[in-house]
């Protein structure tokens, strides 16, 4: 007899007036007694529509059973087929838009918790069991991945499980990608990062620091003089965007991967660190989404009193509905409906203020969102010494200029299709480099796509 | 790791260092910078390629201590090895086509305006070089600047080498004279670049100057190298670092290059003190 609790297990949290003050884990996980019960709310519905939902089709109803069970290992097992990084999809997967936006039992009270159990099952196969997967017999193909963040290390380790020497070229100096640089430890610990990590090296893949594709190697040379004969291009989000507002470069103006890659990548909040960042006493961060909300988030844990400025409406905020609720209890100040027109200074060239112009949503624009507009006479100052931009990026143009026939979108994204495929033969790509800032399981979703084709076209059974 | 084949030092805070980075130096050009951290944990730094060796695999740096990371760097030893070391990135120094050419350059920028000074007399273009430095004790490259230039300016702040005076009395000179040339690269401290830039464009001769900004990735993600360029934002690190002098926000570029001073004064003083207490 399945639990038939409206509600999810809640998940254990650090306390929002303690978390606030450091980097530590803000979710704590559940128990085993906890994920046990949560599996059990879990109808195994015939038409599994959360399958469905998830963007690498992970067999969700099998894994929960197997929780219900308490065959913890057993359940990692169904979960790693689909997946080669649930204990960072289980933190950071918008669920609520995914598998558990199309729970049944979210008709009529809450869906089951799918996100908090994968990480549950996650972390307790990193915790219990240290048993190496087997390598697999080399099939002799060689495959260049550029980019170890989501969309790469998830091609590289699928490529890897079917046997290919696969290499993955990281521009910085640690592997991860957006996942060590840009999302906080306090959301995802970067041990669990750097295990998922160590899986792929023991699995076999080689991964290759300070290489800047484009710059210190170009993927002919990969191709030619390397041997490696089909390239994967993960190389993520570029250049950050600004509004072109007056101010926007005095001192103390940060775009959100600044910010956060101080952080995140160069542990700038230590002390004793030594890269540098503003501990600023208050922060306005401009934009709605999980940047936003991280960027936010960090700033309030350095001590400022922290704004978010969003033009829109709290209803209309892309970022994940739990980052939203996490940033509210932490004493994140929402000024929604609001836009920045400029950016004061003082006579040092350093943040002073922002002017602000209130908003309301008039008719709906090419997205179907209420487009916002200024309503007239509403300007007002906040006072402020950090403004935080987190308005997303364009892709980085390193590959692009220095890979003859890679074609890209007007606004910089590389074209690839359903395949992944570009326009360069056996040359593929995914993740933001091809759509834009999105989300960490849609890159994965990208990079799968991409070695399912790539081992179709190498290994011939097309 | 990267090791540390050579190391020199060229004046009381300026030191070349040699290191083995084959990678690199297959690709590195003049005008082009590299990244690197000195150990596991540090700061990720952007120094000028001052020199390269394709056969060798090798690559110069020439940097002045001025904070935590090059004071750790300054520290290191031939045989020691550096963690991080990342490049070529930015973009190489135009030098096509230039018949002749004055290079400016004022301290520790004279490490970066030598290398394009070389490249340009390696090419048969007819250079100029006009250096700066406070007093005598800090003058560098001078015999590597004379071999490349068929006119080398020596100027002090003090008068105990060369004239005495700035670069822009030196550069004013020579314009005045009636020299003629094609563009002016000037490499040094902002203020200096800001006052070569106004007083060529009086002359109307087209000048590139090379910027230094913060930087932490160098690869276009962090946006923290960001400039004004002819009224529009410019990233050094992928549109740079070289950029028409005449357009460039110098007194921005001031303002935003001594956003942390007062934090890099205090772990300077942190580091120099861990080392002499070593």
């Amino acid at each position: 007899m399945p639990n038939m609790s409206l509600k999810k297990n809640p998940m254990p949290s650090q306390e929002p007036d303690v978390r606030n003050k450091n980097f530590g884990e803000v979710a704590l996980g559940y128990t085993k007694e906890q994920a046990i019960d949560e599996a059990t709310r879990c109808l195994n519905c015939k038409n599994r529509p959360c399958v469905g939902g998830c963007p690498v089709k992970i067999y969700i109803p099998d894994f929960i059973a197997k929780v219900a069970a308490g065959e913890f290992e057993e359940a990692y097992q169904i979960i790693s087929k689909s997946s080669s990084l649930p204990a960072v999809c289980g933190r950071v997967c918008p669920q609520e838009t995914q598998c558990e936006g199309k729970c049944v039992r979210g008709i009529k009270g809450e869906p089951v918790a799918i996100g908090r159990l994968e990480r549950f099952v996650a972390d307790y196969h990193n915790q219990n069991v240290s048993a190496k997967p087997p390598r697999p017999a080399p099939n002799g193909h060689k495959v260049a991945v550029i980019g170890s963040g989501p969309s790469g290390l998830t091609c590289a380790g699928d490529l890897a499980k079917k046997g290919y020497a696969v290499t993955v070229f990281e521009a910085l100096h640690l592997a991860g990608g957006v996942l060590v640089y840009g999302i906080p430890e306090f959301r995802l610990p970067k041990a669990i990062v750097q295990k998922e990590i160590d899986t792929l090296r023991d699995l076999g893949v080689e991964i290759k620091t300070n290489m800047v594709v484009g710059k210190t190697v170009s993927i002919d040379e990969l191709m030619e003089e390397e041997g490696f004969e089909a390239v994967f291009i993960g190389s993520g989000a570029g250049l950050p965007k600004f509004m072109n507002i007056p101010g926007e470069n005095l001192k103390g103006v940060y775009s959100a991967n600044e910010f956060l890659t101080r952080i995140n990548l160069m542990k700038a909040y230590i002390d004793g660190s030594d890269t540098p960042i503003q501990h600023a006493k208050k922060v306005a961060v401009v934009g709605g989404g999980n940047v936003a909300m991280d960027a936010a988030r960090c700033a309030k844990r350095l001590g400022a009193d922290v704004y978010i400025v969003y033009r829109r409406s709290m209803n209309e905020l892309p970022a994940r509905k739990e980052e939203v609720e996490h940033a509210e209890e932490e004493g994140i100040i929402f000024k929604t409906l609001c836009n920045p027109i400029e950016i004061y200074g003082d006579e040092s060239g350093a943040v002073s203020g922002m002017k602000c112009i209130e908003m309301e949503l008039g008719e709906p624009d090419a997205s179907g969102r209420r487009r916002p507009v200024e309503k007239p006479g509403s300007e007002f100052t906040l006072d402020l010494d950090c403004v935080i931009m987190a308005l997303g990026t364009s892709p980085n143009p390193l590959i692009k200029s220095t890979t003859e026939g890679l074609e890209t979108e007007k606004w910089g994204g590389i074209i690839a299709d359903e395949d992944g495929l570009t326009t360069r033969e056996n040359v593929y790509a995914g993740g933001d480099a091809v759509t834009g800032a999105a989300t960490v399981i849609l890159a994965m979703g990208a990079g799968k796509t991409a070695a399912e084709a790539i081992d179709k076209k190498l290994n011939g059974t097309n | 790791m990267y090791r540390i084949v050579k190391k020199e030092k060229l004046n009381d805070t300026v030191i070349k260092m040699v290191v083995e980075a084959k990678e690199v130096a297959k690709k590195a050009e003049p005008g082009q910078f590299i990244i690197l951290i000195p150990d596991e944990g540090g700061e990720r730094i952007p120094l000028t390629v001052a020199d390269y060796d394709r056969d060798g695999g090798l690559v110069t740096i020439i940097f002045q201590v001025v904070g935590t990371t090059t004071e750790k760097l300054a520290h290191k030893n031939e045989g020691d090895y550096i963690h991080d070391f990342v490049g070529p990135l930015g973009r190489a120094t135009h030098t096509d086509g230039l018949k002749k050419v004055a290079v400016v350059g004022g301290g520790v920028g004279c490490a970066i305006a030598y290398p394009v000074a070389k490249k340009l007399h390696d090419k048969g273009c007819e250079v100029h070089s006009i250096v700066g430095f406070r007093s005598k004790d800090l003058v560098i490259l001078e015999d590597e600047f004379r071999a490349a230039s068929s006119k080398y300016v020596l100027m002090s702040d003090d008068g105990s080498c060369g004239e005495k005076g700035l670069v822009t009395d030196a550069l004013k000179k020579l314009l005045d004279e009636g020299e003629k040339y094609d563009e002016v690269i000037t490499i040094g401290p902002l203020i200096m670049m800001k006052f070569v830039c106004r007083l060529t464009k009086e002359y109307g001769v087209k000048t590139i100057a090379s910027m230094n900004p913060i930087m932490i990735d160098g690869t276009g993600m962090c946006g923290g190298c960001r400039l004004t360029v002819g009224g529009k934002m410019k990233f050094a690190c992928v549109d740079g670092p070289e950029f028409d002098g005449h357009e460039i926000d110098f007194d921005e570029a001031m303002a935003r290059g001594a956003m942390y001073k007062p934090f890099e004064r205090k772990s300077h003083e942190e580091t120099c003190n861990l080392f002499k207490n070593a």
